[in-house]
């Protein structure tokens, strides 16, 4: 049913230069062939960049001044914060897209992407956590930026759940595509409310250090880790989004062709 | 056709009153445990008060959001309500409103009483009744939305929660701040203020999602 309109896309495409990477995107089997070759690079260069990244971020790289060794947490912490953030609006984009033009490919991503979201926001608060028991003595606190993870992990968690409610995939993809839709207009507004209560609310009884101009050693260690976590993260995106693909296309021919 | 749509909610509520009361006596159930498990002391209950309010308050109100859903779901009329009306929007926002006249607004004249178990200070009623008034609004709104994406699912109750809770939480904020601002004597017109923002975007966009939702449930 779902192969159908794969012939339509491509019939209309000859006449619109433009909206060629469009429609190549929209076909999963295209997906398939460009992400295999692609993987072995990510996941390649990812692997290189963690190790220098590791090495100047855990050896080479000052302790800080104030917190000492406890610091190097922050090149895992930085790099899971920022993709949690990334990885939500990547898959609310996906499924606006997969909702308002139907395109085919463009739920499998939003569900490929949505666990390893989830997976990084908690890495994010995990390595928080344990960066905070030094820092702040203490494993938690209702600070607006823990607070704001936390809820998102919460928005990933509704996702997946609504996804996997339904036992028709694409209504699953539709539902999941609104709630989406939804939070993505929804996540300013609690992070800005989340920021406002906690200022209202406790003064400056344990604020986060603010960060002078940081160290250039530190920063390179920075940067290199959040691409090698980019870079890790589209990885495994390609990976999982190949076997949805695969599995939703398990009835199209180019899928037996390659079972056999 | 808003207004047909809303009597016609309404009507069939006001046939169930037991239901109806099920929140009411839930939300009263519920803030007369805290003292129990707190304490009786006024000035301990003074201070958790705003917030025990408040939460109890959303989860009455999202108790209620499947009696105006399941029955018209199970029954085939809410399929049959999508191919006569001109936009799948109004249904919701019928429901929605349906909703809070017959459970957000009893629950905001309930709220004083409730205020004065949990010795709360009467400069602080005020506060508490107009932040209910534009509070309540959104949760019967968001929850539309939640209870339009859930309708379909046998088990949808949990979900339900898990989807609407965490959009909840910044009226949840703006609610108890306002509440807190006004019993220590502080102006409160700011919360007021973003909540009536709050409740004006919900308002907007709300209503169009519940509806894009009920689409893909009436589908399934």
């Amino acid at each position: 049913m779902a192969a159908c309109t794969v012939p339509r896309l491509t019939q209309q495409e000859s006449g619109m230069g433009t909206w060629t990477w469009f429609h190549k995107w929209g076909s999963p089997k295209w997906f398939y062939d460009i992400s295999g070759r692609w993987m072995p690079w990510l996941f390649g260069l990812s692997a290189l960049l963690f190790v220098y990244g590791l090495v100047q971020g855990l050896y080479i790289s000052p302790p800080d001044y104030q917190q000492g060794h406890s610091v190097r947490i922050m090149y895992l912490h930085v790099p899971a914060a920022f993709l949690s953030m990334f990885i939500y609006v990547l898959m609310a984009t996906a499924s606006a897209v997969g909702y308002i033009w139907k395109m085919k490919f463009a739920p499998a991503l939003a569900a490929a992407a949505a666990p390893i979201g989830a997976c990084f926001t908690f890495l994010a608060l995990f390595t928080g956590s344990v960066w905070g028991k030094p820092t702040w003595n203490t494993w938690w606190v209702w600070d607006a930026r823990i607070t704001s993870e936390l809820i998102l992990l919460f928005l990933y968690f509704g996702f997946m759940a609504l996804r996997h409610a339904f036992d028709d995939i694409q209504t699953g993809d539709r539902a999941a595509g609104v709630l989406a839709m939804v939070g993505v207009i929804n996540v300013p507004i609690i992070h800005f409310s989340v920021d406002w209560w906690y200022t209202l609310h406790q003064g400056a009884t344990i604020s986060r250090l603010s960060k002078p101009t940081i160290d250039s050693e530190m920063l390179i260690a920075l940067l290199v880790m959040i691409v090698a976590h980019f870079l890790l993260f589209f990885g495994l995106l390609f990976r999982r989004a190949r076997n949805e693909v695969l599995w939703r296309e398990r009835q199209a021919s180019w899928v037996r062709e390659l079972v056999k | 056709m808003l207004n047909v749509l809303l009597q016609r909610e309404l009507k069939l509520a006001w046939r169930r009153p037991a239901e109806l009361a099920n929140p009411l006596v839930f939300f009263l159930l519920v803030v007369s445990l805290f003292p129990f498990a707190v304490s009786p002391e006024p000035a301990d209950l003074a201070k958790i008060a705003p917030g025990v309010l408040w939460v109890a308050a959303l989860f009455a109100n999202m108790l209620t959001l499947e009696l105006f859903y399941r029955g018209d779901f199970e029954d085939g009329s809410l399929e049959q309500l999508m191919l006569v009306s001109q936009s799948p929007a109004l249904i919701a926002l019928s429901k929605a409103l349906a909703q809070w006249l017959l459970c957000g607004l009893p629950l905001l004249l309930l709220s004083p009483l409730l205020a004065l178990t949990l010795a709360l200070p009467v400069e602080a009623w005020p506060a508490l009744m107009a932040s209910l008034l534009l509070g309540t609004p959104v949760f019967c709104l968001i929850g539309s939305v939640g209870m339009s994406l859930t309708v379909g699912l046998r088990r949808g109750a949990i979900l339900l929660a898990l989807l609407v809770l965490p959009l909840l939480i910044p009226v949840l904020i703006f609610g108890a701040s306002a509440v807190t601002s006004a019993s220590q004597g502080l102006p409160y017109n700011g919360q007021l203020a973003f909540m009536g923002a709050l409740l004006m975007f919900t308002l907007a966009l709300a209503p169009a999602a519940a509806g894009a939702a009920l689409k893909v449930s009436i589908s399934s």
